[in-house]
């Protein structure tokens, strides 16, 4: 690990100023930043430890109906607060299959959305990676890409985004709240992050030294709490990041489909959202055939980025799978493995 | 920037003075306060072999900077026993053979009673083999031992699940 200055600000401007300097970097817990810089990926010269920050550790009630994540607010706190999990059982589902409990424990809703990609050749620093070190190639293409992405790719750059709460989250319009030398703005979480295109380097909107201090989901989220599920496709049963993945959710009217919510994990190097599938669920019958027609819309853009042609029937068949999910209902009581398709003993038969 | 930092570690207060912010929690313990209990595996937050508990909380220490606990409350695999009489995990493992070379031991311990107090606080979710096997994920045991490790889990949340209710009576 490189050497840096460590400071713990105390107040918020005093956070943003330290941030605001070259090469520092915002230090929550750390359970990205500091494996990436034991591995020489990251060397930021300053470390900003925001966990003294007050107020940012709260989970906030609106007047609106809507909710305010602060950004130290760990992710297992999040997924166990009953009140929350109760209005958005997808989002909290989808934070219970992430990681393992012990990094659920320290990682923080902020820290999630800036969490790197899990691409391997962007953590071998031997490898060229344009988002490492942009300009020197991308060994992803042509290499072991069977993982990569199928949608929003480029040449530079096909790495995916590994965040599971992202995925609902973008799926329910959330907002992130972030704080600058020039102030506080908004962010709708669909436009946060960017796809790669020619500067894979750049993976937010978030100008230098702006800090994430909460998330907001609105209250019209919370009307899909009876028909909301996150379902994850992992190479083995626990602690692993998504091959695909999708958060699907209805609002049922008489029978039929008032709206629905669409996003997929795991395909591109952001959360994405498929407003073209919601749109073929609108007014429609909840059955098989409108799901695998939501499922056609949700990917009739993907494209293998190499070995990875798989992911996209894979990808079809599990957002019409989620829909299917949703729409018999969220379960009263967590499953013993979230977000899983499989239960019990068929896990490990 | 003044580098020292108060801990209680296993119920003693310690003021330890830091020369380099790079430390880690894990570091820290094994290194320089000589609580070689807690084991280095991956020191990347993969294998769980770190595992302690912060202000109650299982996390691995290796991906944790020891400056940013300042104040925090540290329970390692040294503390869990009063004197000769072991911990109801530390009891379960052995007698339901939840270990071969035991160097996860320490983590898996660790990561177990986290995971009961977990699940007391919700409600005893963590009552199934196929829970137990989820929550402990965090935990990789290289000699395979994941079928004595549940068992164990299983019999020591029951046994303090009885304790808890006997001392409620």
């Amino acid at each position: 690990m490189n050497r840096f200055e460590y400071a713990r600000p105390t107040t918020l401007a005093d956070a943003v100023a330290a941030g605001a300097v070259p090469g520092a970097a915002y230090l929550a817990a750390g359970t990205n930043l500091l494996d990436l810089m034991k591995g020489g990926v990251m060397r930021p010269g300053h470390l900003v430890d925001i966990g003294q920050l007050p107020g940012l550790d709260r989970i906030e009630w609106l007047g609106d109906g809507g909710v305010r994540i602060g950004a130290l607010v760990r992710n297992a706190e999040l997924a166990r607060d009953a009140a929350f999990a109760r209005r958005f059982p997808a989002v909290a589902e989808a934070l219970l299959s992430g990681a393992s409990a012990q990094l659920r424990n320290a990682a923080t809703a902020g820290g999630n959305l800036l969490q790197r990609t899990r691409c391997a050749y962007f953590y071998d620093t031997a490898s060229a990676c344009n988002k490492r070190d942009p300009g020197a190639g991308c060994d992803a293409a042509g290499g072991e890409n069977r993982l990569h992405a199928i949608l929003g790719w480029s040449a530079r750059c096909i790495a995916t985004n590994p965040s599971d709460f992202c995925v609902p989250l973008v799926a329910f319009d959330a907002a992130v709240e972030v704080a600058g030398k020039n102030g506080r703005r908004d962010i709708p979480l669909e436009d946060f992050h960017l796809l790669p295109g020619t500067t894979p380097e750049r993976e937010t909107v978030l100008e230098p030294g702006e800090l994430i201090t909460a998330l907001r989901l609105p209250a019209e989220a919370a009307g899909f709490a009876a028909n909301a599920r996150y379902l994850k496709i992992r190479e083995r049963t626990s602690y692993a990041f998504a091959v695909v993945s999708a958060a699907a959710a209805l609002r049922l009217e008489d029978g039929m489909i008032a709206e629905a919510r669409i996003a997929l994990g795991g395909v591109a190097l952001k959360p994405w959202r498929a407003r073209a599938a919601e749109s073929v669920l609108a007014g429609a019958r909840p059955d098989q055939t409108a799901f695998r027609r939501a499922a056609e819309a949700a990917l009739a853009d993907a494209k293998p980025s190499g070995d990875n042609a798989f992911k996209i029937e894979l990808a079809r068949r599990i957002v019409a799978r989620a829909l299917a999910l949703a729409a018999s209902g969220t379960p009263t009581r967590m499953p013993a493995l979230p977000a899983s398709p499989f239960s019990g003993a068929a896990t490990h038969a | 920037m003044d580098l020292s930092i108060t801990l209680t570690i296993n119920g003693a207060v310690r003021t330890i003075a830091l020369d380099d912010p790079r430390v880690t929690l894990l570091d820290l313990l094994r290194e320089r306060l000589e609580l070689t209990g807690t084991k280095k595996g991956c020191d990347r937050g993969q294998c769980g072999a770190c595992t302690v508990l912060v202000d109650g909380r299982r996390v691995n220490s290796c991906l944790a900077l020891a400056l940013s606990h300042d104040g925090a409350d540290i329970l390692t695999i040294e503390g869990v026993a009063h004197g000769d009489q072991l911990h109801p995990v530390q009891a379960a493992f052995i007698a339901h053979d939840g270990f071969q070379c035991g160097f996860c031991t320490p983590g898996q311990i660790m990561s177990a009673i986290g995971m009961i107090r977990e699940a007391q606080l919700d409600n005893g979710s963590g009552d199934d083999p196929e829970r137990v096997r989820e929550a402990m994920s965090g935990n990789l045991c290289r000699c395979g031992a994941y079928i004595g490790i549940t068992e164990a889990v299983l019999e020591a949340q029951r046994t303090m699940d009885e304790a808890g209710r006997r001392d409620a009576a």
